[in-house]
């Protein structure tokens, strides 16, 4: 067989004869640009897809064709050119079948650079990790230990093959194909991501991880992650996301769904530190993210996120507390600086009886960055005795940049119990020198005073993210003030 | 200790200090009393190194080394202290997470390790006794929601912690009842040694029952107008302040 390259790819999809082409292995990773029905079919071939599989994505993609990108949050960017991207794109030498002893050294050290080394992770953390490099699986662990409590845990694109009847049952039913234009996207061409099955009455005994990157210049990156926990379980899910720099802006579109069966619990916590971009504003990640799960009887969902990175961020976790008694949490830090923007919330839906929601939101603001919180608490006629409690506290550094809130409170039900409270505050000099006084330079200061104010939610994530969560918004402040 | 040598210091266009002399020996107690607006906090700022506040003339020596362009937080590290007059909040942040903060930053300054913390534990466990602190107080976060008497105590438990060679401490007597001056009083005193020497800043006699002085100075319209003995306090409170006035 002939040797075949990403040259002979564009040209066969450029004469649309791609069928005739695609089971050859492919040397080349990454797709030409552009986005057509022949595209999501090459991507769903090139995963040896199922044809329900390849057909929901069409549907998908034909959805998103109708739809037009939402212009409502509160930022403002150039819109990105989604002919103009590449929509799959896997590193060399990924397999899904290695072990950690396989990988690329390099990839390894990239991890390390990041302070994220797998082993540390692996031996120190108990973590297993599902690790997602550009779009494709290089490393599972512990799958073992998991398999031995029938929880499974891999990426999407080998939940689809090995098992498809959970994929086809819940996939897309908490975030259907059309729910709004980047969800749509992401159903049509989404690359890689993980799948997480708890079965009935299992505590998940680790904390399940999984860390994205993106990599090649030029590659949007569309992650799909389904997480079912089945009645009377629980999990806990940590999410972690790093990029390095960019000058252009990269897409990342993700769809995360969470269905928690009748007494399930999950806990699913986000540290995303995409490329925020230079001091100038240029390059950086636009997150356009879809996060929602699906409360059943007596079920409990929390959303956790420490958000300091991406140039901008358009993201609301939300919860659909469907079922009686069920419980719904979101506790965030959002943290803008130099020229980021950041229009993220959550949104609280109550349909059943007695059904609870929190909502703990720290937003804090430095340089020329814009950030928003934005939320929908939503009490329907049948959701008797519904309470929610909302905070949303913004932290301003400097005189240029901005803190905005945005709740939306709609009730159908006169015996909802609803009660926000929001704060606005900034960073004092007298604050600072008080802290310089004590031998505490300026920078340092900052970074306590700041943890300080972001301490409730820091407080709700596992031990190990914390403190990564700490170094991170540290980080993310450096050189914001004076 | 301390010497300041002609000190002139001005906020915007207002001159404020007008020329300040002042000798502070080690183990010595000093009192600066003087009417409210006659540059009081205004030169314990500046030894502390506020930059609202800019220094035209003059020069302040800590231990023969002159410290005012140094920034505030590198006069700490030299021993500087100042117990202030309004402490601030800072939510979120428990005491011991802020004096933990503080002394191994202080420490790092001065190439030392971090303190372990178990010995962490073991100081703060003496000097919360000392100053008569609750320790749930010490996880309660910084001066949020403090009584007044607390937050003045909770400075004297930070100058303990940090073991100053000079302290200042500005108006720490406002807004204590009678108990919680004592305390603060008599926590100052067990702190005071023959190595560190005490600027009280005051406006009234009353703490300097407590804390006695070995020098103390009248300041009037930034400007040093007369020094004494303890017994000058005592005239002072007698006399009042028109005493002063009515001499400058």
């Amino acid at each position: 067989m002939s040797k075949y390259t990403e040259d002979d790819l564009k040209i066969e999809l450029e004469n649309k004869e791609y069928e005739y082409g695609f089971y050859t292995e492919l040397e080349s990773e990454t797709f030409p640009i552009g986005l057509n029905e022949d595209i999501v079919r090459a991507i769903s071939q090139k995963k040896e897809e199922p044809q329900w599989m390849t057909d929901w994505r069409i549907e998908s993609f034909r959805a998103w064709e109708e739809m037009i990108e939402p212009k409502w949050a509160n930022v403002k960017y150039e819109k990105p050119d989604f002919q103009a991207i590449s929509y799959y794109s896997a590193p060399k030498k990924a397999d899904p079948n290695k072990t950690l002893d396989d990988v690329d050294p390099e990839l390894l050290e990239m991890y390390k650079k990041l302070g994220i080394s797998i082993d540390e992770q692996k031996k120190l953390n108990n973590v297993a990790m599902d690790i997602v490099v550009d779009s494709v699986s290089v490393a599972t662990t512990f799958k073992k230990t998991l398999g031995e409590k029938g929880i499974i845990f891999m990426s999407i694109s080998e939940a689809i093959k090995e098992h498809p009847e959970l994929v086809r049952k819940y996939l897309g039913t908490v975030v259907p194909q059309r729910d709004n234009f980047y969800a749509a996207l992401n159903s049509a061409v989404f690359s890689d991501g993980s799948f997480c099955y708890i079965p009935k009455g299992v505590r998940c005994p680790m904390e399940l991880s999984t860390y994205f990157r993106i990599n090649q210049a030029g590659t949007g990156q569309f992650e799909r992650t389904l997480l079912i926990a089945d009645e009377g379980s629980y999990v806990s899910y940590l999410e972690g996301c790093t990029a390095p720099t960019r000058d252009e802006n990269q897409l990342h579109a993700a769809v995360v769904e969470l269905i928690a069966l009748d007494n399930a619990e999950i806990k699913y916590s986000t540290v995303q530190n995409w490329y925020p971009g230079n001091k100038e504003g240029k390059g950086g990640v636009f997150n356009f993210v879809t996060k929602r799960g699906f409360c059943e009887t007596n079920a409990k969902i929390s959303w956790t996120q420490v958000e300091t990175g991406s140039a901008i961020t358009w993201k609301y976790p939300s919860v659909i507390l469907k079922g009686d008694n069920s419980i719904g949490e979101f506790y965030s830090i959002a943290v803008t600086n130099n020229y980021q923007q950041a229009d993220t919330g959550t949104k609280m839906i109550h349909l059943g009886k007695n059904t609870k929601s929190t909502i703990i939101s720290k937003g804090i603001s430095a340089g020329k960055s814009q950030n928003s919180y934005r939320g929908l608490v939503q009490i329907s006629p049948r959701a008797d005795n519904a309470r929610n409690f909302s905070q949303c506290d913004s932290l301003l550094m400097g005189n240029n940049c901005g803190a905005h809130t945005f709740p939306y409170i709609e009730s159908k039900n006169p015996s909802a119990k609803i009660e926000h409270e929001a704060t606005t505050s900034k960073i004092g000099e007298d604050q600072v020198f008080y802290c310089n006084q004590r031998g505490i330079p300026t920078e340092k200061a900052i970074a306590l005073i700041v943890n300080g104010f972001s301490k409730d939610v820091l407080n709700k994530l596992p031990m190990e993210f914390a403190v990564e969560a700490q170094k991170l918004l540290e980080i993310s402040l450096e050189g914001s003030v004076g | 200790m301390l010497s300041i040598k002609n000190l002139h210091a001005s906020i915007g266009d207002k001159e404020i200090l007008k020329g300040i002399d002042l000798e502070v020996k080690a183990g010595e107690i000093h009192a600066i009393m003087g009417p409210n607006g006659a540059g009081k906090s205004t030169l314990s700022a500046i030894i502390a190194g506020n930059e609202n506040y800019e220094v035209t003339q003059g020069e302040i020596l800590l231990e023969n080394e002159d410290i005012s362009e140094l920034a505030p937080e590198e006069r700490a590290h030299k021993g500087v202290f100042l117990s202030f007059q309004y402490p601030v909040e800072i939510p979120g942040v428990s005491v011991t997470n802020f004096m933990k903060t503080a002394i191994n930053e202080t420490r790092k300054a001065n190439h030392l390790e971090e303190m372990p913390a178990n010995e962490m534990l073991k100081v703060i466990r003496e000097k919360s006794e000392l100053l008569e602190i609750d320790r749930k107080f010490l996880s309660r976060s910084l001066n949020e929601g403090f009584s007044g008497g607390e937050k003045k105590r909770n400075e004297i438990f930070q100058m303990a912690m940090l073991e100053p060679k000079l302290a200042i401490l500005d108006e720490t007597d406002s807004g204590l009842d009678i108990d919680a001056l004592r305390i603060v009083a008599n926590g100052v005193n067990k702190l005071k040694s023959d190595k560190n020497a005490i600027i009280v800043i005051t406006h009234y006699q009353r703490l300097l029952d407590y804390i006695i002085p070995d020098f103390v100075h009248v300041l009037y319209n930034g400007k040093i107008v007369k020094s004494g003995g303890a017994e000058l306090a005592h005239e002072l409170e007698e006399k009042g302040y028109d005493w002063i006035k009515g001499e400058n």
